[in-house]
């Protein structure tokens, strides 16, 4: 895909003041990106097999779409993320996010407003939030981490004030579809259709415009990018106000699927979604990252996570299943450069030789 | 890429192809061997209590025979980490689930999804809202439980002397319905040499509930009782009556967790208090999901009851909620048991 390459190629440029040596580097991320992807698959792959074998349930069609209705929710909030950490940033107030506007959209439901009006309330509040983090981090120039972290508190700290030990557990009877419904005629949950509209039209934004190339730029270098004419700020507002929007939907779809608000709701979440991103392949430091590694990400965990819970192994186990896979994916493409580099100087250091 | 991406969309397709084919073929997977599974979910495993709740499963499985019981829960406790359990259960085609739940509400859907496949619900310690269960299993009632720290406290006093209650904030609302009923229980003729003298509020804090008890000693020096209904309240009174070298004239009651208390029931500061058995909560539990299955009951009326082994005949009361009895009181004789689960 063109994204990849166009990726690597403002990598390649970004590096052009270095050395030569960069050039080199940057071939071997494009090998690896490439790699990786192809890792995600072969885990895949290994998921359904060892499920398969361990539990009679688990190759199921119906068991299998089922189990998505528990990682859909994450999986459109790991989309949006993933512009953001391309650009180099990080919003780790999404779950509070969901929470804020899941405790409006219950206090519009209170007031009789109906599905749409729902709807509307959840995009618009998401999306306000999303930007008031993006404006906090471009205008005053605050490291994305500092903001959200402050809003992580700030967001679920107000749905706190607002229901108390309370929760909101009146919705109209449509309003349960968007959660809990299948696309009618079929067993496929309209979450997980949904799912991969939206990863469509990221992988879209990402790949196939010069609004994702810029993206790929800001990542790699800033200060580069921003002499070169691009509106930094712009791009980053828009990825913050994209990520806003994300939570909003995911907390409309939340909220359908549990039938009410609580402000715990979605609790930890910004953790999953962060892991979700990480492990697809995307450099938490910016700059490198592809929709088709996210979305294998989201499978890899969700069904790894149904195997278990189909064989009933303890939720702390799972845990360190999960943290386990996060650090493979963390250290394995670095250990992979290491080595890489490794051979390609002791090969140079060979050809030097008489 | 390119390459990579169409390896992938074809095993994709493949596993997928794969598996709807044999879609078919596991829908008979069940009946076999014959053993009904029953699932508990839990608030969050790694828990002493739940843990010695499934202890007491294990009793009724036991007991019952053919009981393959489930213990599961998420590692935090999050509604959606159990309804991600409880998502898998269906797919395992258990035959019955008991959930202490982590949301009244947020479990509702995802358990009617389990009752609509033909799965017996209940839930049992922390309550699912009666549209999502068959019937809710309480260890006690706010009644029973306001009305037996009297009695305790009144039998500890010979029924005469006068008591303060030291409850945790002015709002909980727990504490709150329990000291209504400590007071309607006071108005027994029975209780006329006792006196009420104050309900003062530690806040579930340390210092706060070790403060107020102190003030009690002092604004009433002929205090001789008190009851607190709060694990933290309870541990801090047990303290300030002892640093205050009062043991044995001032006597203390409530709901205090074992573990904590033990030095002080050892010692006689505090001789009885009461809280849940849920070794016995677990029990009943799994022995109620045990009749529904076997009975394929889907659901039940107030005034409806069941025969459950050790626990005896216990009956469904309003809203479908089967309540065990006062809570359980510990002493002298049974602390060194309890402490060591919770």
């Amino acid at each position: 895909m063109t994204g990849q390459k166009s990726g690597t190629e403002t990598s390649a440029r970004a590096g052009t003041s270095r050395d030569g040596a960069s050039r080199t580097r940057a071939h071997s991320l494009r090998n690896l990106a490439t790699q990786w992807e192809m890792l995600l698959v072969y885990l895949l792959v290994a998921v359904f097999l060892v499920n398969s074998f361990i539990s009679p349930y688990f190759l199921n069609a119906p068991n299998l779409l089922d189990s998505t209705f528990n990682f859909m929710e994450k999986a459109i909030m790991a989309l949006p993320m993933m512009l953001v950490i391309i650009c180099g940033d990080i919003d780790i107030s999404v779950a509070s996010n969901l929470a804020l506007t899941s405790v409006f959209m219950g206090m519009a439901s209170a007031a009789g407003a109906h599905t749409p009006v729902l709807i509307l309330v959840g995009l618009v509040v998401g999306s306000a939030l999303g930007w008031f983090n993006g404006m906090l981090i471009t205008r005053f120039a605050i490291p994305s981490i500092a903001v959200t972290i402050g809003t992580l508190s700030l967001y679920r700290g107000i749905a706190s004030v607002i229901l108390g030990d309370g929760a909101y557990t009146v919705y109209p009877r449509s309003f349960a579809y968007f959660g809990q419904g299948y696309i009618p005629g079929t067993h496929v949950p309209f979450e997980l259709v949904l799912f991969a509209v939206l990863a469509a039209g990221t992988g879209f934004l990402l790949h196939k415009t010069s609004f994702g190339r810029r993206v790929y730029a800001i990542g790699n270098n800033q200060t580069t990018t921003r002499f070169s004419g691009v509106n930094v700020d712009r791009y980053r507002l828009i990825a913050f106000t994209l990520n806003g929007l994300a939570a909003g939907i995911a907390s409309i779809l939340l909220t359908s699927r549990v039938g009410s608000t609580r402000p715990n709701i979605a609790t930890g979440w910004e953790l999953d979604v962060i892991t979700t991103v990480v492990l697809g392949g995307v450099a938490i430091t910016g700059g490198r990252g592809k929709i088709w590694g996210v979305a294998l990400g989201v499978f890899l965990l969700g069904f790894l996570q149904f195997g278990m819970g189909l064989v009933n192994i303890p939720g702390q186990v799972m845990n360190i299943a999960d943290g386990f896979i996060l650090i493979i994916a963390i250290m394995a493409p670095e250990l992979i450069r290491r080595g890489r580099a490794k051979a390609s100087l002791s090969a140079r250091r060979a050809a030097k030789a008489p | 890429m390119k390459k990579s991406a169409v390896v992938l969309m074809v095993l994709v397709t493949g596993l997928f192809a794969a598996s709807f084919a044999f879609a078919a073929g596991q829908q008979e997977g069940q009946a076999a061997g014959g053993k009904i599974k029953i699932a508990m979910v839990v608030k969050s495993l790694g828990n002493t209590f739940f843990d010695a709740a499934h202890q007491g499963g294990e009793q009724a499985a036991k007991e019952l025979g053919n009981v393959d019981l489930i213990y599961q829960g998420p590692s935090t406790p999050t509604p959606e980490g159990q309804i991600a359990l409880i998502d898998s259960l269906i797919a395992q085609r258990v035959n019955a689930i008991e959930i202490s739940a982590n949301d009244t509400d947020a479990l509702v859907p995802i358990a009617k999804k389990a009752m609509a496949a033909g799965i017996k619900v209940i839930s049992f310690d922390s309550g699912i809202a009666p549209d999502g269960r068959i019937l809710h299993l309480a260890a006690s009632n706010d009644e029973l439980i306001g009305r037996s720290e009297v009695q305790i406290i009144a039998k500890l006093l010979n029924y005469q002397g006068e008591i303060a209650i030291l409850s945790a904030t002015a709002q909980a609302t727990n504490q709150n319905t329990w000291i209504d009923y400590m007071k309607k229980e006071l108005q027994d003729p029975k209780y006329a040499n006792m006196k009420l003298d104050a309900v003062v509020y530690g806040d579930d804090l340390a210092d706060k509930s070790y403060r107020e008890a102190t003030g009690l000693f002092k604004s009433y020096p002929n205090l001789k009782g008190i009851i607190s209904p709060t694990t933290v309240g309870i541990m801090y009174t047990a303290k300030a009556i002892e640093d205050a070298g009062l043991a044995g004239k001032i006597q203390l009651t409530g709901l205090g967790l074992p573990s904590q208390m033990k030095q002080y029931i050892t010692d006689g500061t505090c001789q009885e208090m009461e809280l849940w058995n849920p070794i016995d909560l677990g029990y009943t539990a799994t022995y109620i999901s045990y009749l529904l299955v076997k009975g394929n009951v889907t659901s039940v009326s107030p005034g409806q009851s069941f025969t459950v082994g050790k626990m005896g005949s216990l009956t469904v009361g309003d809203n479908n909620v089967v309540v065990m009895g006062k809570p359980f009181v510990f002493d002298k004789s049974n602390i060194d048991k309890f402490a060591s689960i919770y």
